[in-house]
């Protein structure tokens, strides 16, 4: 069998997801041994046109341009994988869909009219059909490795959906929340991290995103009750993955309901 | 002579962290202008920023750069930890410095071998380079390893580390954790020397420029996490008079910003060769010793030999980690407590291409009510555009992808981390 060829595309991200390909030091090589890397512009001066077996996407549509070239990636590939929370939520940058985008313009450039820019951030599979989605802020190297060794042999990649709690009891975590009374988003949060925050005595963020099937009106109101201010609960769901339906819902949510406190 | 019209493009700058294009205007054989057009989408950081909590601000401007994170994370809890009138412990100051040396580590590894090497060794990537230098990338590739294994340690994870807070770290590393890394950053050390003696050897165009150089400076340190601004030029200032003395424009071809000094409105260049000439002499005593055995010392006005420079900060960087990895011991305390208040600090870092600013001002609510983020790439893309300028003339004999390609190279010393300004490098010639 032919090595599949596979692409890697940049949106509006930080890069980080990407680079985590080049962090594989160890298994980069043998990586470039069972895929054909025909274009990836952070590494490569290669550039080949499609079509392409695999395309990795990082980053999230922000302009009217990026809104026209993914339909070109999506045309010109057969495994689309969005890689991190910008291409599969539309990332920290999705923050404009509350605010107001010309205020943001004006806040950062003198000259806005010369930017292109949308007023929204929208995740990949708002624009095309996505086949797989990676999760993370960034998206972690054990499950990218994974991605790109099933489909380089054509099978279907396998991660987990359960929450950052069964990673917590898994890696001996004593939970933050029950002994500190840290607010703590790991409930709700889909694991792929390994547990990561718990483990340095601080609550989860949420950067995975939300796990299947969150109950994440309970986790609020539970967080509420002990006290959490409903505004900072409001901030905490609205980071990285703030576009993602369940935090979203949620995040409104709570925020109308100080709105309509008197 | 006739007035030639050429129009060429070529799409994409590769093997930059991030997307820009490049105009170069030609008007009868000669460089009309060159502009480096950054359309990186913007990312409006400084506007979201309004309304956090200063703690909920280390995770987020990490975000800005997948790269250099703790270059951002850490110019951000000192400016807020400045703006709340709060001092950090020694130990704290220490574990900092040992973060950022594992950032500096992991991003000049990944630059040099594979991003700019191949440069030199005339291939498109570093996986090829590996064809070719098999032991040469595998050494870089464990070099930047052990970079991200730091900062995995200190940070939870290598790209945008949780462990970083407002006041501190949320849990200071054990020590069995730090000793188990001292056999690698023993290795690293040698291993340094090694690349920095092999791209030594490289061949460089012979090109320089008279640059303003601009870097923080410390007595006793080759600055890193701290210091004064200085320039090459004379003129020196706190983080807090950054603004005082220079200032960002927008141009209308760049979703970054452009920065001048504006006592000259001239360009300035910031990161590597600018501290190797502003600081040789505080560089550690194993990248000294490498700098006078391969002849390298200041002044270095040549960009592309950047790439030596920052072999040598490899150096000192893993020299640097492994004295305070072989004395670490477990501080009482890893944080100090921040209580936000109405306050205004500004804070400056060297990120690993080049100086970082940011400014926060906090409301009486405790929330940040206004941030300024002034990153390297911003700094020095005036610098590309002069030095591009300056080096056309001597390969515009050549066919048009081979200057593409030279651009392209003049670009990459710089390392611009195009994420950071704000991406999509793609040339665009305007002969005409
Ligand atoms: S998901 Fe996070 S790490 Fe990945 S590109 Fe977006 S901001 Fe960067
Ligand atoms: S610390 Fe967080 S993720 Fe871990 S068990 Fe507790 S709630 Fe779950
Ligand atoms: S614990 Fe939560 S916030 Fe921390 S790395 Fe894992 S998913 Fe991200």
């Amino acid at each position: 069998m032919a090595r599949p060829r596979l692409a890697v595309f940049k949106f509006a991200s930080c890069d980080g997801c990407q680079l985590t390909l080049l962090d594989c030091e160890d298994e980069l090589l043998a990586i470039g041994e069972k895929v054909d890397i025909v274009h990836f512009l952070e590494a490569s001066d290669r550039a080949e046109s499609g079509p392409y077996d695999i395309a990795l996407v990082e980053g999230s549509i922000t302009t009217a341009h990026d809104a026209e070239r993914i339909q070109e990636v999506r045309r010109q590939t057969k495994f689309l994988v969005t890689i991190g929370a910008c291409a599969t939520s539309g990332g920290i940058q999705a923050l404009r869909n509350w605010g107001d985008h010309a205020d943001f313009l004006r806040a950062v450039y003198a000259s806005p009219q010369y930017i292109d820019s949308l007023a929204t951030s929208t995740a990949i599979a708002e624009h095309v059909p996505v086949d797989f989605e990676l999760r993370g802020c960034p998206i972690d190297k054990r499950q990218l490795i994974e991605v790109i060794r099933s489909l380089a042999t054509g099978r279907r990649p396998r991660t987990p959906s359960h929450s950052v709690c069964l990673d917590c009891k898994l890696r001996g975590n004593v939970c933050i929340t029950v002994a500190q009374g840290v607010p703590c988003l790991g409930p709700v949060t889909q694991s792929g991290c390994g547990a990561i925050c718990p483990a340095y005595d601080r609550g989860c963020y949420g950067c995975f995103g939300p796990a299947a099937q969150p109950n994440v009106v309970s986790l609020t109101t539970q967080f509420q009750r002990a006290g959490t201010a409903v505004p900072e609960l409001v901030r905490g769901l609205r980071l990285f993955n703030a576009a993602a339906p369940e935090f979203r819902r949620e995040s409104d949510r709570l925020d109308s309901s100080v709105e309509r406190q008197p | 002579m006739t007035d030639q019209k050429r129009t060429i493009r070529v799409e994409a700058l590769s093997r930059v962290e991030g997307e820009g294009g490049l105009t170069i205007h030609l008007r009868d054989g000669t460089v009309d202008a060159v502009e480096l057009r950054i359309y990186e989408p913007p990312r409006f950081f400084e506007a979201f920023l309004r309304g956090r909590a200063p703690e909920e601000v280390p995770d987020i401007v990490a975000r800005i750069c997948g790269i250099c994170p703790v270059a951002y994370q850490m110019s951000a809890v000192q400016a807020l930890e400045r703006a709340c009138g709060v001092e950090i412990t020694p130990e704290i100051r220490l574990l900092r410095k040992l973060l950022y040396c594992g950032e500096w580590i992991e991003s000049h590894s990944l630059h040099m071998h594979l991003l700019h090497a191949p440069d030199f060794l005339k291939c498109e990537s570093g996986l090829k380079a590996a064809e070719t230098h098999p032991d040469e990338i595998r050494r870089g590739l464990r070099l930047k390893k052990y970079g991200n294994e730091l900062l995995e340690v200190l940070g939870g994870r290598a790209i945008h580390p949780v462990n970083v807070a407002l006041g501190g770290f949320y849990r200071a590393p054990r020590s069995e954790e730090l000793a188990r890394l001292v056999p690698c950053f023993e290795w690293g050390l040698q291993a340094a020397i090694e690349t920095v003696r092999w791209v030594a050897g490289f061949s460089f165009p012979d090109f320089e420029t008279d640059y303003d150089f601009v870097a923080l400076t410390h007595p006793d340190e080759y600055a890193m996490n701290e210091g004064t601004i200085e320039s090459s030029r004379g003129g020196s200032w706190s983080a807090d008079t950054f603004e005082t003395a220079f200032e960002e424009r927008q141009v209308p071809h760049s979703t970054a910003l452009q920065c001048v000094r504006r006592s000259t409105n001239e360009s300035y260049l910031v990161g590597p060769l600018a501290r190797f000439n502003l600081s040789f002499d505080r560089l550690s005593e194993a990248a000294r010793r490498t700098a006078g055995e391969i002849g390298f010392a200041p002044p270095c006005r040549n960009p592309f030999r950047s790439i030596i420079a920052r072999g040598l900060e490899v150096v000192h960087a893993y020299e640097v980690a492994l004295t305070i990895l072989r004395s670490y011991r477990e501080p009482s305390g890893c944080r100090v407590e921040v209580r936000p208040g109405l306050g205004e600090g500004c804070g400056a870092t060297e990120a690993p291409r080049g100086l970082l600013y940011h400014r926060y001002r906090i409301d009486a609510a405790g929330l940040v009510a206004e941030a300024k983020i002034v990153p390297p790439t911003s700094q020095n893309q005036g610098g590309i555009e002069r030095d591009l300028t300056a080096w056309l003339p001597r390969v515009l004999h050549e066919p048009d992808d081979e200057i593409a390609h030279s651009c392209e190279r003049v670009i990459r010393s710089y390392d611009p981390c195009i994420s950071c300004a704000t991406h999509f490098l793609r040339v665009d010639w305007d002969r005409r």
